[in-house]
């Protein structure tokens, strides 16, 4: 509409225009306790509805913190494993098998043969002591009792190699490995378990339905970690190929080199001598990969940091669709209470008052929220973490600061951001229609 | 008298635009209403009286047309300018309360203040209670006390920040006589105090409680003439069979 002659303004008293003028720019808003304590009233107001609102963010942060916790407690209890393998440890593998550029993954090869063991240990100065390995999951059984142990085929220095004591009895010898003898050396958890109280040795188990006589058990390890030698069961590698697994190649060799110092040049010598024994053209790719302790660290890193990323996104997905829940519960409030902020707009409020009582509104629901969130997830990684005969799983849990952090910051993000629409839609309320809305 | 008319308005109309179709609320009015006045707005719906309430409470913008309050053009200020005005000059008194529910009366009084950032909200809050005779009720809900009592919450509310003027929307409107007649004897008490009250209803009787009267028709200011012998409420109240209502117990 164009603007008409507009009247001049009377002369305006001078006591009037100051009167109100003064008052006009004097004036502040609430302050950030007073606007808590209202939106703190409000959703007090509406106990279940609140409570039901936050779970998600309640879900949400639990998830971040157990599964991190997991994550990073599963890192860690590998990184123990790898590292009481000893710093002079080498481990071969044969390499992965490429079908039309397609890699096979590792140990797809199958050129690693018992003989590869032999060949090292006489062409490599710098190595002191080898020991192939064949692998496998497999059923062992005493009586009654059973469970499913792996079960390592070995040469006799393998517990000497990978510093595993015999607690009970003895390991086996070379002769028990020419006559492809059925003899075994357990870890301590599957003693207990098949034998609970009674001595083990010289009694007869069950290997995949095969009776194995036990001559020996090793020390208790009692990590938590996965593969722990205390799950394991170790028989003569010609018995593991020939009897049990029926397979005519090596799933490694586990090789001590002769010092720490001499690492390197123990692993070029191994590479050396199988390449000769493999007879590869100068120009082929070499059929197995030669790794000492670091390089196992790094890998398993490279796995544990994915596992954690992956649990930690899953996590993170769930807080981001808790945040969802907040806007959808925030929109239908401010729907609900438009009479409400008629009320307080025809009273004085402006448009940032009202945008700023919903967003700290959702804000408070999502601290709180994240709050809740924190007790639980810390509970239920604590609650993992006891031990399976306390009650709890026996998980490898690792509870650091860091996740706890970033996961209540993060759902204080996810309340702000997803607050903002239903915060600006309910200042931006025309006042007039809103104190007409039924 | 040679008064500043507390609001001044000149050729004001206000149209709404619907699709096509223009409606014209209203068509060019001029008023003045001088500090210590009781007015009454009357005239039947769609006559533009709530309109005309809507831009005197800074609720809304004229089309054209220019509106004085206190000497000050609030007709082009924008809506935090606005805000500002209502809370510091206007008391608002709707005919249904418009109370905040769950919420004590102490609260609502403190409401006003809340925005204005004052301090001792609460002491200004009880004594604002206490002019209406709720100095007891501070701690009451909406849904614990009887229309009559909410209503003077809303007086309190209205008054707590020393406004200019009390714009009261069909105040008797959700009351029976009784509590109708208690409500008008606080308006003319605090009329008398010196405050400057805008009254809409469409009731006669309620209307001669003013000392000024306003029709409006079509848009238009069809009549304005000051009340003969305004009614007294108190006088009235007196007169009025003394029945007591189940809560509605306490005395003025």
């Amino acid at each position: 509409m164009s603007v008409v002659t507009k009247p001049e303004p009377p002369p305006a008293a001078p006591h009037d225009t100051t009167h109100l003028g003064h008052l006009l720019h004097i004036r502040r808003g609430m302050g950030v306790a007073e606007a808590f304590r209202v939106a703190f009233e409000g959703l007090m107001a509406n106990k279940m509805r609140s409570f039901l609102t936050m779970l998600g963010i309640i879900i949400g942060v639990s998830a971040v913190i157990v599964m991190v916790s997991l994550g990073q407690g599963v890192a860690k209890a590998t990184k123990e494993s790898i590292a009481r393998l000893g710093t002079n440890m080498i481990n071969v593998r044969p390499n992965s098998q490429s079908v039309r550029g397609v890699s096979m993954g590792v140990g797809s090869l199958q050129t690693l043969k018992l003989e590869d063991a032999e060949t090292v240990l006489k062409a490599c100065p710098a190595v002191k002591a080898v020991s192939p390995v064949v692998r496998s999951n497999g059923q062992v059984k005493y009586r009654n009792a059973n469970t499913v142990a792996g079960i390592y085929g070995t040469g006799p220095d393998y517990f000497q190699i990978r510093n595993l004591p015999i607690a009970k009895g003895h390991g086996f010898t070379d002769d028990d490995v020419r006559r492809k003898a059925k003899v075994a050396v357990i870890g301590h958890n599957i003693a207990e378990t098949l034998f609970s109280r009674s001595d083990p040795i010289n009694k007869y188990m069950k290997i995949n339905g095969q009776n194995f006589k036990v001559v020996g058990v090793v020390q208790k390890r009692g990590d938590s970690g996965f593969r722990s030698p205390d799950d394991e069961v170790t028989i003569p590698v010609t018995t593991a190929m020939q009897r049990v697994f029926g397979q005519d190649y090596l799933d490694s060799l586990t090789i001590q080199a002769v010092s720490e110092e001499r690492m390197l040049e123990a692993q070029d010598q191994i590479l050396a001598a199988l390449r000769k024994a493999h007879r590869l053209r100068p120009d082929e790719e070499s059929d197995v990969r030669v790794m000492n302790q670091a390089d196992i660290t790094e890998s398993a890193n490279q796995q544990t940091t994915f596992l954690t990323m992956l649990l930690a996104g899953i996590a993170f997905v769930s807080l981001i669709v808790g945040g969802i829940g907040i806007m959808n519960i925030m929109l239908v409030s401010v729907t609900e209470r438009t009479r409400e902020i008629g009320i307080r707009k025809a009273i004085g409020a402006k448009r940032r008052d009202i945008r700023y009582q919903f967003l700290i509104e959702s804000i408070t629901l999502s601290l709180v929220g994240g709050l809740i969130g924190i007790g639980l997830g810390v509970g239920v990684s604590l609650w993992m973490a006891l031990p399976a005969d306390r009650g709890g799983l026996g998980f490898p849990m690792l509870l650091s600061t860091p996740p706890i952090v970033v996961a209540f910051a993060f759902s204080a993000l996810v309340g702000t951001f997803f607050g903002m629409y239903p915060a600006v839609k309910a200042s931006a309320l025309d006042p007039i229609e809103a104190l007409r809305y039924e | 008298m040679s008064t500043t008319p507390i609001i001044r308005i000149e050729h004001l109309t206000k149209t709404y635009t619907m699709g096509t179709t223009h409606v014209h609320a209203l068509r060019g009015i001029s008023l003045e209403i001088q500090p210590g006045e009781m007015v009454a707005i009357m005239g039947p719906s769609g006559s533009g009286k709530s309109t005309l309430m809507n831009i005197i409470g800074c609720l809304d913008r004229p089309t054209d047309g220019s509106y004085w309050l206190e000497g000050l053009d609030v007709a082009q200020m924008d809506d935090d300018r606005l805000a500002e005005v209502r809370n510091a000059r206007m008391g608002f008194v709707f005919q249904q309360f418009n109370l905040l529910p769950r919420t004590s009366a102490l609260r609502q009084v403190e409401l006003p203040m809340l925005y204005s950032g004052e301090d001792n909200k609460e002491a200004r809050a009880r004594a604002a209670l206490a002019a209406v005779g709720l100095e007891d009720r501070g701690s009451h809900k909406p849904a614990e006390m009887s229309g009559g009592q909410q209503q003077r919450v809303a007086i309190a509310r209205a008054l707590v920040n020393d406004p200019a003027i009390i714009m009261a929307d069909e105040p008797t409107g959700a009351l029976d006589t009784r509590t109708g007649q208690e409500v008008l004897a606080i308006f003319q008490r605090l009329n008398r105090e010196g405050k400057t009250i805008l009254m809409v209803t469409h009731e006669y009787d309620v209307g001669q409680h003013c000392k000024r009267v306003v029709r409006f028709k079509d848009g238009h200011i069809i009549a304005d003439e000051p009340v003969e012998n305004p009614l007294d409420a108190l006088e009235e109240l007196a007169r009025l069979p003394r029945y007591r209502d189940e809560d509605e117990e306490d005395e003025l």
